[in-house]
């Protein structure tokens, strides 16, 4: 009977402990949570009466497709109860503008949207914007609405700190990963370059790493932050051989969104929250803040 | 279906990665699964034991895990398969392709083995003490009279373990071999708008390459068939 006590109390203090580990966990976690964007006082009138806006604005309610797993972009850890990065930033401007707190998550929902489903879930009505490092092309423009682009990425190469490829020239015959279906991964191949696709992108770093590929390419704003993570044993070589133009995706249904998106984003270019963003951000690794991009004209309604 | 057909070539690529690996795997463990399945009922306690171990262990385990043990525990231990680089036609079988082709392997190995010992176990015990009585030591009497009428008796679910196989290689599209489920993955990404056909047309592939699959063991059972 007391050995069963005293294995009890042993099992309470080593919970106590987890949990207290697990805390102090969710305390670091909270760090580097980017600016602190204060929800605006709508005024009547604001929206039109019936916009999606005004409705979404009167509801109190949003949710928002972003990326989990991209460092500096879109990145949850375990313990943080909002992603951070630059396009969760940008969100989180555009949350505010609607009267609706971006940091409470009752009212906004940051949903996890990986390549694949950010179409469908904004045709299903499922999330109402898409911040997903979301490329704007021709062809996702004949299903959903884009607008912006709010940034401009390009794609680079990261090897080995020993590795003598220095240009997508380098890359003819070798082995470079990129995760599966990504547009990066089709880059390479078609010059020449064996495609090597994974799930993500550290499992990419993983082989460039212990060697199984020569190198990993992608977004040059997410290699820099592998690099950064493995300093002095990856570097981040190459111009920027592609460009990505990173927008805003909503449904086709809204049309009238496309205007207050743009809106909202000319004023943050304006009032510098859009750098602030940016340095919260990607900025980190000593990046220069470069000039927002030109934003494209909205289709005529 | 548009699409498909406009990256016929891409796509024709990447089910020759898809049936390479299924046929470079498939043969492999058809042979490592017999020799483990000889072991498991063959007359030596230490091998029969280590047969065990191995169908319980790899049987047990998710075939990603197996995969992934190959991919990426295996490089830190020195196995990096970097021997391995042969050019056939348009296929590049790289260090990743070994890596898989081996994780396959190991995997399916175990369901060969079991696949196989259902039909040594429908074979009479009279067969092989027959042939033990005019002489024929242990490896005569598994190679000519028990796996010969084992293999007849266990055609069907060999043939559901290769159609796994077959459709298991779609795991390494995300462990670096740029075979169908890969490609499949970048035409979605690409043709936002065609996707739903995509799927479809990717779909009905696989449909017809396991129908023939299943086609051909069919016909071989009805060869095989005891008159």
């Amino acid at each position: 009977m007391r050995t069963m006590k005293l294995r009890t109390a042993a099992a309470a203090v080593l919970l106590t402990a987890l949990s207290g580990t697990l805390a102090a966990c969710g305390d670091s976690g909270s760090d580097g949570g980017g600016v602190d964007v204060k929800a605006e006082e709508v005024e009547a009138g604001k929206f039109e009466e019936g916009s999606r806006m005004a409705e979404l604005a009167d509801a109190g309610k949003i949710t928002v497709g972003v990326k989990y797993d991209q460092p500096g972009l879109g990145f949850k850890s375990a313990t943080s109860d909002i992603p951070t990065g630059f396009d969760v930033e940008i969100a989180k401007l555009l949350v505010a503008d609607l009267g609706i707190d971006p940091s409470d998550t009752d009212a906004v929902t940051y949903e996890e949207t990986i390549s694949d489903n950010r179409e469908p879930y904004l045709e299903a009505g499922r999330v109402d914007l898409v911040l997903a490092s979301y490329s704007i092309t021709d062809d996702r423009r004949q299903v959903v609405g884009q607008t912006g682009p709010y940034f401009i990425t390009g794609q680079q190469i990261l090897v080995k700190s020993d590795s003598d490829i220095t240009s997508i020239d380098d890359l003819v015959g070798k082995t470079v990963c990129s995760v599966t279906g990504s547009t990066s991964l089709k880059n390479v191949e078609e010059a020449g370059a064996v495609g090597a696709p994974a799930d993500t992108y550290s499992q990419c770093a993983e082989d460039v790493l212990n060697g199984t590929v020569e190198a990993m390419t992608t977004d040059g704003s997410i290699l820099l932050g592998l690099a950064a993570q493995n300093e002095g044993e990856l570097k981040v070589v190459g111009d920027e051989f592609s460009e990505e133009r990173i927008g805003v995706g909503y449904s086709q249904d809204y049309p009238e969104m496309c205007e207050w998106i743009n809106g909202v984003l000319t004023d943050a270019y304006d009032d510098g929250s859009w750098a602030a963003a940016f340095e919260a951000t990607l900025g980190g690794s000593g990046a220069e803040t470069p000039e927002p991009p030109a934003l494209d004209e909205c289709p005529a309604a | 279906m548009n699409v498909v057909f406009d990256n016929a070539g891409d796509v024709a690529l990447a089910f020759a990665y898809t049936l390479s690996l299924f046929v470079v795997a498939g043969i492999l463990s058809l042979i490592f699964g017999s020799v483990l399945a000889a072991m498991r009922v063959g007359p030596i306690k230490v091998l029969q034991r280590a047969a065990l171990l191995y169908v319980m262990l790899i049987r047990n385990t998710p075939l990603i895990i197996v995969i992934i043990f190959f991919r990426f525990a295996g490089p830190k231990i020195g196995l990096t398969f970097s021997f391995v680089d042969i050019q056939v036609g348009d296929l590049r079988l790289n260090n990743l392709y070994a890596a898989c082709v081996v994780g396959l392997t190991v995997y399916t190995t175990s369901f060969v083995c079991e696949a196989l010992r259902s039909g040594i176990n429908a074979v009479p015990l009279g067969q092989a003490e027959a042939a033990r009585a005019i002489g024929l030591p242990f490896s005569g009497v598994m190679r000519q009279v028990i796996l010969p009428q084992a293999m007849r008796h266990s055609l069907p679910p060999m043939a559901s373990v290769q159609i796994a196989l077959l459709k298991n290689t779609t795991v390494c599209g995300a462990l670096g071999v740029f075979e169908a489920f890969a490609r499949m993955k970048g035409l979605t990404n690409d043709y936002a708008s065609a996707r739903t056909e995509i799927f479809l047309a990717f779909a009905l592939i696989f449909v017809i390459l396991v129908e023939v699959l299943s086609f051909a063991a069919n016909r071989l059972e009805r060869r095989w068939r005891i008159a």
